[in-house]
């Protein structure tokens, strides 16, 4: 498992890639016949106003920590190899890579679920504060929507 | 005894500050940390708390030298 929270921007195929060729493939080379990823981006939209840049804000420590409970509740629950998930913080810009979550399996099941289940837990749990720059003004973003 | 009191997000910027140490009664909950650090407000309903980066409920009892959290719904990913 690796959890990474980072300042810059990253390319998240490239990231998957090397993790999975450098990780994932050395430990569990020929038992992960499934992989699952989500990757989620910035919009340059939101609640019909145009966002120019936003600022993620997070609580060091407590963030890894509870994407670490989360990845670990999902092993109680799924059959899963590995995970590996990279955040963002700081400044973005529209288009840029916010968030990566990637899981090994041996079976489909397994990945396609706990990649949901990962990605939804890190939305209503893990210590991140979106604030969006518009035009002349900012403004936080109040809740995440639900994803099911 | 004391505890470490932070704030985050739109909360930080309300509050004026990202924390404090506070000193509070020895039998105190999370809920009586809010009441010290923010001078009497009443806390906000959608306010998320925490004790040393753990969820916790507002009535959760606090320790001498604990971090105690709070901040708004989470807006990650």
């Amino acid at each position: 498992m690796k959890i990474e929270i980072r300042e810059l921007p990253f390319a998240p195929w490239e990231a998957l890639q090397r993790y999975e060729s450098e990780v994932v493939a050395d430990r569990y080379s020929g038992k992960f016949g499934a992989s699952a990823v989500f990757v989620g981006s910035m919009r340059d939209f939101n609640e019909g106003d145009e966002v120019r840049g936003m600022t993620l804000e997070h609580y060091p420590g407590m963030t890894e920590q509870e994407l670490g409970r989360i990845v670990a509740e999902a092993r109680e629950q799924w059959a899963l190899l590995d995970e590996l998930i990279i955040h963002r913080v700081g400044d973005l810009l529209p288009n840029e890579p916010i968030v990566l979550v990637a899981v090994w399996s041996a079976h489909r099941k397994d990945a396609f679920e706990a990649c949901r289940h990962i990605m939804e837990a890190l939305k209503s749990r893990a210590p991140f504060w979106k604030k969006e720059q518009l035009d002349s003004s900012s403004r936080w973003v109040d809740k995440n929507t639900d994803g099911y | 005894m004391t505890v470490k009191v932070k704030f985050f997000a739109s909360l930080k910027e309300q509050m004026g500050c990202d924390g404090a140490t506070v000193a509070i009664g020895e039998v105190a909950t999370a809920a009586d940390v809010w009441l010290a650090a923010s001078g009497g407000k009443a806390m906000p309903t959608n306010v998320l708390v925490a004790v040393n980066m753990e969820y916790c409920d507002p009535n959760q009892r606090v320790r001498s030298g604990d971090e105690v959290a709070f901040f708004p719904p989470v807006t990650g990913g």
